[in-house]
């Protein structure tokens, strides 16, 4: 634990030895999808007879070739009392398709380009409907997605913890804002994929995702094809990225594919192109809010009332989980006297919204953060002073907000310090020498800006994961752990783990996770969860090996417990040459008596158990292994605060990124080289949510930007030269290892802290000049430094 | 994303290339294949027939001497970026190559592929044009020089037949007394401008006797505006500012998902300014 | 009536590989699907991402924007083939490693061929350079600062050996 270990998944990556779901099965045949044109149609009839007989084709399907529960409606995947009009999508579209890349024919065929050339060939003909896109157009209703839900509202809910009205009511100072963050997406380098094996002689269905959950899959490919779920294997190989959009399951395809390998007994595959990933996965991040805030002298939140409309997309498969975020996790580090949040759910024509990597934090830290700015600009006041008075302090803790968060569970943090955060950031980007800075630039006649954002991550929620842990007799220690790994180095850093509680060397521990063969209970990969929850899992179970390990070794070696310690993989008796390798203690945990290799020929020198008891006691199990579960009441709180200082280019308005500052609490952490490599991909992502990336449709519903091309993520030459990273370490109380999750953070204050850097780069110039919405390009910059009159600039004084 | 099926064919002569197109009115030619891959693959493109021309010999020359610089129809764009002797004879080329697309993609690319591609966002197209360059084109009736004027007729359109192959594209040298330059702002590096301008200015001591400028991705064929008049020789900030208004009166930009058509305006007018000082600045150090 | 094949040899890491592919099959598709060779990376068929990069005759070129049939007689060289021929990693390899260049691994082998180029032509990129060597490929977990580290470190490992090399030429 706490060290830079050299990750062991690399070798394997970098030889060009991993195994993606596209690289198994080379003998699959090859799945490909018919995709609506249009964001909103009626669909009069699908002809596919121009298909039958083009060679090569094996299956052709729409919707009238499913039965049973392939013919329902996909599951709501986390349903909420106040989702009171859900919505989800068939497997393929029946009569109506609601965003441009609904699933309507599924085709297989020999390879690829022959299940394209098929699909060159149904003809569907369409009745269009008008689009609903956007958020305004949403909100007015007057035109419905679902003619079912009035409004196209699925759902509204409220929280408060006070009467933030009468708070803001009574207030010395009030300001309202309306704040707006535009749609994203996760966009892993590998899109989704799924192979499936049919083996009639077992009767089991194998399947292998590129998904954030195999349990999950598995669950709903036995529900959907009527298998047990004893019957159905599902494995998550390497997996090319995440970021969130993965978790979704199960997508049309995880379940047409088995169907296809069920129903035509050869292996099918379906490999996602790119074009197919925009606009038939997921999206996220759009959302409009305002705000109203009473703020005292001091610029300390009297009361904080938001309201916000939520864009979900077509259909809610994920329930509310993105905006229940928002509402909650807008308060950051900070303690408002009382608050109030209320947002809609819409539905729009547009691919369906899941959490993206950061899942409504960023449009939360949004929020906040341009209100703590300008309270700060309000009273002219120091930013960063703004803040610190607003702080829960470190004796708070816990503290309650008397809110429900997404996991169902109050709204608890565990532990953090603020104010020694606020202190670390304040350093590491040189807080109290911007002004001479700035003049310094702008003595060369540059612009350039400072913004700083805080935000607290709720990581780390349950229900549960678990671990299994087999010590070979060769002395190599097997763990499996249930949820998946799309890159964050979960073999490194669980082996480490293990390697400290056992006792063992890091080399003889192998990882395996999201593989339901070897650990059937699960949850997934989200939310930041898998050093908290597998690694307390993996803790614990290792704990419980640890201890039958001991027990054995102590009777072989007629020592006390309490002599013995574990090193490099040997129980020894403290400072004595009395020792035997975990290996032979693993014979000796399984009494089958059979000599068949070195270790357990040198077993037989040791004699264990009571004679005169059965060789297997009755509380007792054969075999060195150890299995453990870890389900915490609630999530831990990880935090961290981001300082930016960028320049502006005073004729063209291009954004540059001078300096990006980064301080992270995520409690003790297991390996500091992978935590910074989380950070950095994750600043990279903001950096692209705040200047780079937008989902661009048009009033139609046709997404205009659909490939890299046009979608801008960021290359290196986009992302800051250098990010300055300080930890601090608070552990949490409630898991074994004082961990917190990491892998969000790096995005969540990004495009808060852009924003509030490049106002204060224009406010130099442009005094009351103000920034509302992200992201923003050089050309939206051109256009708001237009709109900015100097009368305007009067009214703000 | 995979190609419709097409037929393919490999030929070793010009002449049997020139053969295969004649024989085939839906049949494209297949040199860099960096723009033309894409556009097959998502199925934008279904040609009946690729004619890779990639073994024709002969073709794959860069020749720099006095009279400019003569590109064969196989030189890729790093080989024209890399060879010195371009950079002397006509240093616009080099210039305005450095920002096209990435390098992996100029190890592919053709200089000539990305002339007849006439994409108005593109570098070089808007390169040719400025500097009244030429493309070589051989048909069924012989050889044919196309001026760059006459090259660009319409959005991705160009004036070649279906028939014909461009064989070479020839840039003239830049004459002495005169320098260039050339800018582009772009979303991401590597990406298609939202706006680019290149210049040529010719000076006679400190004053301006000539200068032009193109401009890409503010206009749907490559434009070149003359701004000799406007500048009156100089390049003070009115005279700029004069030039800025000469060249927007003659550019259409539109308005896109990366930018506005007012801010490619803007762009056009900053960077109108800044080429053609720069360029001025380059011919007077030609001078010294 | 099945589409018409041509019979072409590849040369991939030093092996020639005969193999009748469609005129349409991709040198992508040909490495992974034809040839079993699932190191190379699709992420976008449009020439935009990188992750397909291969060395074609020692150039850096998408092999997502080439088809089998142009790649014939044309010298190959994927992720598979960076190794050293004792089966130790090759500089870039075990850069990559060390800076923790990479986390999903999925646009590596892009970034790996490409740099293995990258450091032949500049044996000591600075950390611009190393930037530009690798300016046209995306990924999306590491925020690229730990790959510009490992250009940087690979150009270091590759130094002494590539100066060994060019004495036994000697």
């Amino acid at each position: 634990m706490g060290q830079k270990v050299q990750r062991v998944e690399d070798d394997r990556l970098v030889r060009g030895a991993g195994r993606y779901v596209d690289d198994v099965a080379p003998d699959a045949l090859h799945a490909a999808v018919l995709r609506s044109p249009h964001a909103h149609a009626r669909i009069i009839s699908i002809d596919v007879d121009a298909v039958l007989d083009v060679e090569g084709v094996h299956a052709v399907w729409t919707y009238e070739d499913l039965e049973g529960a392939m013919a329902e409606p996909l599951p709501l995947l986390i349903p909420h009392p106040t989702l009171t009009h859900g919505r989800t999508q068939y497997a393929l579209a029946k009569d109506e398709v609601n965003h441009v890349g609904e699933a309507i024919a599924f085709v297989v065929a020999d390879d690829r380009y022959v299940a394209e050339d098929a699909l060159a060939r149904i003809v569907v003909d369409y009745e269009p409907l008008p689009a609903v896109v956007g958020i305004e157009s949403a909100r007015s209703g007057d035109r419905l997605v679902h003619d079912d839900v009035p409004g196209n509202v699925a759902a509204s809910m409220e929280q408060s913890n006070g009467d933030a009205p009468a708070a803001i009511a009574g207030a010395p100072h009030r300001l309202s804002l309306d704040l707006h963050i535009e749609r994203s997406a996760c966009m892993p380098m590998e899109g989704r994929g799924v192979v499936a094996r049919w083996d009639p002689d077992q009767g089991r269905l194998q399947v292998w995702s590129s998904t954030q959950t195999s349990t999950g899959v598995r669950a709903a490919v036995a529900a959907k094809l009527g298998l047990d779920l004893g019957q159905v294997d599902v494995i998550t190989p390497d997996v090319g990225g995440g970021f969130g959009v993965k978790i979704v399951h199960p997508w049309p395809e995880e379940l047409l594919v088995p169907l296809a390998a069920q129903r035509l007994g050869r292996p099918v595959k379906f490999t996602e192109d790119r074009r197919e990933h925009f606009i038939s996965a997921a999206h996220e991040r759009s959302q409009v809010h305002h705000v109203e805030v009473g703020f005292d002298d001091d610029g300390r939140v009297l009361g904080l009332d938001v309201r916000f409309w939520h864009d979900h997309g077509a259909y809610t498969p994920y329930g509310l989980i993105v905006p229940i975020i928002t509402s909650t996790q807008l308060l950051g580090p900070y303690k408002p006297g009382a608050y109030r949040v209320r947002f809609d759910s819409l539905y729009t024509n547009t691919v369906i919204v899941t959490p993206y990597r950061g899942a409504g934090r960023p449009q939360g830290c949004f929020v906040m953060e341009r209100t703590m700015d300008a309270i700060a600009a309000e009273l002219g006041k120091d930013r960063a002073d703004v803040r610190a008075a607003n702080f829960i302090q470190p004796d708070e803790f816990p503290y309650e907000h008397g809110l429900i968060f997404q996991d169902g569970r109050d709204l608890t943090y565990d532990s953090g310090d603020y104010p020694a955060m606020l202190d670390k950031i304040k350093e590491l980007v040189d807080w109290d020498g911007f002004e001479s800075f700035r003049a310094a630039k702008a003595a060369e006649g540059k612009r350039v800006g400072l913004g700083l954002a805080c935000y607290v991550e709720g990581t780390g929620v349950g229900p549960y994961e678990g671990a299994h842990i087999n010590i070979e007799t060769s002395g190599k220690v097997k763990v499996a752990t249930g949820l998946t790994s799309q890159g964050q180095g979960h073999q490194t850093a669980f082996a480490q783990i293990v390697a400290d509680e056992l006792g063992v060397r890091f080399e003889n521990v192998e990882i395996t996770t999201g593989d339901t063969r070897r650990m059937p209970y699960a949850v997934g990969t989200f939310a930041s969860r898998a050093a908290v929850m597998s690694g307390s899992a993996i803790h614990l179970a290792a704990k419980r090996t640890k201890e039958k390990a001991l027990r054995i070794a102590a009777e072989a070696l007629e020592a006390d417990i309490d002599d013995l310690e574990i090193v490099d993989g040997v129980v020894s008796v403290k400072g004595t040459d009395t020792s035997i390798p975990l290996g032979t203690v693993a014979v000796l945990s399984n009494p089958l008596r059979y000599a068949f290799d070195e270790a357990s020929k040198a077993a037989t020198q040791f004699s264990v158990g009571d004679p005169g008891k059965p060789p297997v006691a009755e509380d007792d199990e054969p075999g060195l292994e150890g299995k453990d579960f870890y389900s915490p009441p609630r999530s831990t709180f990880a935090s961290g605060m981001h300082a930016v200082i960028v320049e502006t280019d005073a004729e063209t308005a291009e954004i540059r990124i001078l300096k990006y500052a980064v301080v992270h609490d995520c409690g003790h952490l297991i390996n500091p080289m992978i935590v910074e490599g989380q950070i950095h991909g994750g600043v990279a992502q903001g950096v692209g949510g705040a200047l780079y990336e937008r989902m661009a449709y048009d009033e139609s519903g046709q997404l205009l930007n659909a490939s890299f091309m046009d979608f801008l993520m960021p290359y290196v030459t986009e992302v800051p030269t250098s990010i300055e990273i300080d930890h601090l370490e608070t552990p949490s109380p409630l898991n074994p290892l004082g961990i917190k999750g990491a892998g969000e953070a790096g995005v969540i204050p990004g495009s808060a802290a852009i924003a509030a850097a490049i106002e204060d780069a224009e406010r130099a110039v442009l005094p009351g000049f103000g920034i509302t919405a992200m992201p923003i390009s050089p050309s939206e910059l051109f256009a708001l430094r237009a709109a900015h009159t100097p009368r305007d600039a009067q009214e703000s004084k | 994303m995979k190609p419709a099926p097409f037929d393919y064919v490999r030929p070793g002569s010009l002449e049997e290339a020139l053969q295969a197109l004649a024989g085939h009115p839906e049949a494209k030619v297949l040199a860099g294949g960096q723009s033309l891959v894409p556009l097959l693959s998502m199925r934008l493109a279904a040609p009946a027939l690729l004619v890779d021309i990639n073994d024709l010999p002969g073709l794959d020359h860069v020749r720099a001497d006095a009279d400019g610089v003569r590109i064969g129809a196989l030189a890729r764009h790093a080989a024209v970026l890399a060879d010195p002797d371009v950079a002397r004879v006509q240093p616009l080329v080099p210039l305005a190559l450095a920002d096209v697309a990435h390098a992996t993609i100029r190890n592919r690319g053709t200089t000539v592929g990305s002339l007849v591609h006439a994409d108005a966002a593109a570098e070089m197209p808007m390169v040719l044009r400025l500097l009244e360059g030429s493309i070589d084109v051989a048909g069924p009736g012989g050889r044919r020089t196309i001026p760059a004027a006459e090259l660009y007729v319409g959005p991705l359109e160009s004036s070649l037949h279906h028939d014909e192959i461009a064989v070479e594209a020839f840039f003239p040298a830049l004459p002495a007394g005169s320098g260039v330059a050339f800018e582009e702002i772009a979303r991401r590096h590597g990406d298609y401008a939202m706006c680019g301008v290149a210049a040529v200015v010719a000076v006679e001591g400190d004053r301006v006797v000539s200068a032009r400028a193109g401009y890409l991705s503010v206009s749907d064929i490559p434009v070149v505006v003359d701004l000799t008049e406007a500048l009156d020789g100089s390049v003070q900030p009115a005279a700029l500012a004069a030039a800025a208004d000469a060249a927007l009166a003659q550019l259409d930009p539109e308005t896109d998902i990366h930018a506005t058509a007012d801010y490619r305006a803007h762009l056009a007018r900053v960077l109108t300014a800044r080429v053609v000082t720069a360029a001025h600045d380059h011919a007077r150090e030609e001078q010294r | 009536m099945s589409e018409t094949t041509h019979d072409i040899r590849l040369k991939v890491n030093g092996t020639d590989h005969d193999v009748a592919v469609p005129a349409r099959r991709l040198l992508s598709d040909a490495l992974r699907h034809d040839l079993g060779l699932t190191g190379t990376h699709v992420g976008c068929e449009h020439g935009v991402c990188g992750a397909c990069t291969v060395l074609v005759d020692g150039q850096p070129m998408r092999s997502c924007l080439m088809f089998a049939v142009s790649a014939a007689g044309h010298d190959i060289t994927t992720v598979e083939g960076l190794a050293r021929p004792d089966g130790e990693l090759g500089p870039v390899q075990q850069a990559f490693r060390e800076c923790h260049g990479l986390q999903c691994g999925f646009c590596t082998p892009g970034f790996l061929t490409t740099i293995t180029a990258g450091i032949a032509e500049n044996p000591d990129p600075t950390e611009d350079e190393a930037r530009d060597m690798i300016a046209g490929n995306l990924c999306r977990c590491t925020g690229y600062q730990n790959i510009v580290k490992a250009v940087c470190r690979a150009a270091e490992l590759a130094r002494p050996a590539q100066d060994s090399r060019s004495e036994v030429v000697q």
